[in-house]
């Protein structure tokens, strides 16, 4: 068993998922002389799991029965132990299409979290592919090198306990791929672009993504996630110094360790010119929901940049609540 | 910076017979980059000749005579900040009168090869209610002409998303309206990856063939079963695979899987061969006959005459014993072709499975699961419900699959500029619908239809008689 092969039948320390029902699936490490607690029965695992093959079904002891499945990055993510708010299959497909995704690909991601994403990325970029994961939480970071190695692909991954936004990924120039997903992105901008290939990032292979959690719930089949990923237009340059056109976040500015201040190149311009928004839903109540979602990004961008100029003037920075942001109604 | 490291670069760099798409804004066009062909792309004639050696992902603009030239220091995109510019349009009006250039000024203009960012220029100065309009009006128009004038266009990789969106803008009804974002759903549902077994069914001009040839990465197989005479894959060399990611693709026609899983299949190839070859050998002498009368009418005449008819007549059997030859030579391939996927088949040990065609799915779909073991995903897409529906039924009646899911996707696209940021356009029932789910082991136990909790009624039972 592997999350990025195939076997065919259970053995020990494998993980395995039991499928209960419709929406009711449940992982679990196999182990000689254990046992696992269901709503039909107990399942012994020496006796009803290993050796079985997968996808067969197994009767519990008072007579109810459930099927046992192999793990796949999609059971995995409707069945892991959330951490974190997670990204599920919906938009995971979305991102490995848009980030050109395929064995080999060299895969920088931020955060980590629960591992949802992390999973999806290792099966596409398997057997020849890395993935190098940020986390800057230490015990989820510990934990989800756990799961990569229980999981037996550890091999294709590098998990990091550290801020990205002060450290970077840890890596530099091998990226074909970044993602991020975290409170600040436009912070991690500059170590996303160290991070990428030469010319596979400027040129075609790259994408930095932004997901601004605005996350919800899935209910079911009908889902409504919203999320926005935008996309930094590569600077065409063959020079070293050329300036970026505005609508891209590699002005100057970025070479430096300072902030960005002037009008030109505010912040919410890193947002580049194309967002597109992915929504996946059949209910129609929340029809809010993504006007209050570019209105968190504007907001947030508003204060970042005034944060910013407060800084450089020697103030402290200022909490949202307290400050009426002038041009934001 | 650019010096360094050449043999990397190489990997990034165009070739001549590299499959590419070109990019202009939102279009896309896939082609060969072949020396000296004319290209049509957006209504203007390319020679792609000038891209070999550059890197993926340049700009050109398309000079005079359609040779491409690298395109310079993009000074576009900056305009003069300190432009007048009104507040409000109420004082604005749209008579079709404001703009002082007619459209053959402009055609003149075109001929002497201003670039696109020099007539919009000459656009701008010569419309007389461009300083009236807002400052984000102004740029609205500025965009606006750019987009007709400009004359560049961008060269790219192909992948799996360019040419997804390429035909979704371009051809839909080839591809059943697949839109892209539906089709990353499906290849991620059905778990394609590297060293896996994955059947295909599909009628959209092999595009998802490509895509999930590219998500394996040329690990592992991928069996394409094929409607009708042969399989549709012209969508599959716009990928540009190397060579040896065919070797992975075998097919399968679907007419013969009744043959397969009888186990009679591979009389009948071999039968056909042998009935073609007899047939050629009967056309041999027959063809030879008519050649011989007019040459013995011919010799009757002239003796010089004979002996070139003779050399003509040889040669002419050469080339069609070659032919012959070359036929069965063919035959054999396809016959081995065919017991290849066959025994690839034969396992029912397929690790997933992906449909995607006009047809009706239900058939195929209840016939293909067969060959694909337990615990496997499988997707299929349409592009109505209704037959999605069907097959949704059938299956939980047959049983055999679990997890099963009928979604649709929306994608809508957001303009985000500082304070206008808006959505655009909302798409919905424009994408398809995919049914999903997992194999499992089925049980043949006649007219069984079981329930998913037998437990609680059977505690019942006991706590009666007990």
């Amino acid at each position: 068993m592997s999350f990025v092969e195939y076997s065919e039948c259970i053995q020990d320390s494998d993980v395995a998922i039991i499928y209960l029902g419709h929406n009711s699936v449940m992982p679990v490490k196999v182990q000689h002389g254990a046992q696992t607690q269901t709503r039909y029965g107990v399942i012994r695992h020496s006796s009803d799991l290993i050796g079985q093959r997968y996808g067969s079904k197994v009767t519990c002891s008072k007579g109810g029965w459930v099927y046992v499945l192999h793990p796949t990055p999609e059971l995995w993510t409707v069945s892991l132990p959330h951490r974190t708010q997670i990204l599920y299959t919906t938009d995971i497909a979305t991102i490995t299409m848009m980030l050109d995704l395929k064995p080999g690909s060299i895969v920088c991601e931020s955060g980590t979290g629960s591992g949802s994403l992390s999973h999806a990325i290792l099966r596409t970029i398997a057997p020849t592919g890395h993935l190098h994961t940020v986390e800057f939480h230490k015990q989820r970071s510990e934990k989800a090198a756990e799961e990569f190695s229980e999981h037996r692909v550890s091999h294709l991954v590098t998990v990091r306990n550290q801020d990205v936004c002060k450290d970077g990924f840890g890596v530099t120039g091998v990226a074909d791929a970044v993602f991020l997903d975290i409170p600040s992105p436009w912070e991690a901008v500059g170590h996303a672009k160290a991070a990428l290939k030469k010319h596979g990032s400027q040129r075609d292979f790259f994408r930095c993504f932004y997901c601004i959690n605005g996350l919800k719930k899935p209910d079911g089949d009908s889902n409504i996630r919203v999320e926005t990923f935008g996309r930094i237009l590569p600077s065409t340059s063959r020079c070293s110094h050329r300036a970026a056109p505005p609508g891209s976040c590699w002005s100057s500015g970025t070479e430096t360790t300072q902030p960005h201040v002037s009008g030109t190149t505010s912040m919410s311009r890193q947002l580049s010119q194309e967002l597109m928004i992915h929504q996946s839903s059949v209910a129609w109540d929340n029809l809010k929901l993504p006007w209050r979602l570019w209105w968190t990004v504007k907001l947030q961008d508003a204060k970042h940049k005034m944060n910013q100029m407060r800084a450089l003037n020697g103030e402290r920075s200022v909490n949202t609540r307290s400050v009426s942001i002038p041009g934001v109604t | 910076m650019a010096d360094t490291g050449d043999d990397d670069d190489d990997r990034y760099r165009i070739k001549e017979g590299d499959y590419v798409v070109l990019k202009r804004g939102d279009i896309y066009k896939s082609v060969q980059i072949l020396p000296k062909k004319k290209v049509i792309f957006e209504k203007q004639w390319i020679f792609l000749d000038n891209a070999v050696g550059c890197l993926y992902g340049d700009t050109f603009e398309i000079g005079a005579g359609g040779g491409l030239q690298p395109q310079n220091t993009k000074t576009t995109e900056s305009p003069p900040d300190s432009k007048v510019a009104g507040t409000d349009n109420r004082n604005i009006i749209d008579d079709g009168k404001s703009q002082k250039l007619t459209k053959d000024d402009i055609e003149k203009l075109k001929d002497q090869g201003l670039r696109g960012q020099e007539i919009v220029q000459q656009l701008i100065e010569n419309s007389s209610t461009f300083s009236n309009k807002t400052g984000y009006a102004q740029d609205k128009y500025i965009k606006k002409k750019k987009k007709k004038y400009e004359n560049t266009v961008t060269v790219l990789r192909p992948n799996c998303r360019i040419l997804a969106m390429m035909y979704h803008g371009r051809e839909p009804g080839k591809i059943c309206h697949l839109r892209y974002d539906t089709l990353a759903q499906m290849l991620t549902l059905a778990n394609i990856h590297a060293n896996s077994k994955v059947l295909v069914f599909e009628t959209c001009a092999g595009l998802v063939l490509g895509s999930i040839m590219e998500r394996m990465g040329g690990f592992g197989t991928v069996i394409q079963m094929f409607p009708g005479e042969g399989p549709v894959r012209a969508g599959v060399e716009s990928f540009g695979f190397p060579a040896h990611f065919y070797e992975t693709l075998h097919e399968f026609p679907i007419c013969h899987l009744n043959a397969l899983e009888a186990g009679t299949l591979n009389k009948r190839p071999v039968a056909g061969e042998k009935e073609s070859t007899a047939e050629e050998e009967e056309v041999l002498p027959g063809a030879d006959q008519q050649d011989g009368s007019p040459d013995d009418q011919s010799m009757e005449t002239v003796s010089g005459d004979a002996k070139v008819q003779d050399q003509k007549q040889k040669e002419e059997e050469k080339r069609r014993e070659a032919k012959a030859l070359e036929k069965k030579v063919k035959l054999e391939e396809k016959q081995r072709k065919l017991a290849a996927a066959a025994a690839q088949l034969d396992g029912r040990n397929a690790d997933g499975l992906v449909i995607a065609s006009r047809f009706h799915p239900c058939p195929v779909l209840l016939r293909l699961l067969r060959f694909l073991s337990p615990s496997r995903p499988f997707a299929v897409y349409s592009q109505y419900l209704e037959p999605l529906i069907e097959c949704y039924t059938k299956l939980k009646e047959q049983g055999g699959a679990v997890g099963l899911k009928v979604t649709d996707t929306w994608l809508r696209h957001y303009q985000v500029l500082p304070n206008r940021t808006h959505p655009r356009l909302l798409m919905s029932g424009g994408g398809g619908y995919l049914l999903s789910g997992t194999t499992v082991a089925s049980e043949r136990s006649a007219g069984s239809l079981q329930s998913e909790e037998p437990a609680p009624k059977r505690q019942k039972l006991k706590d009666t008689l007990g």
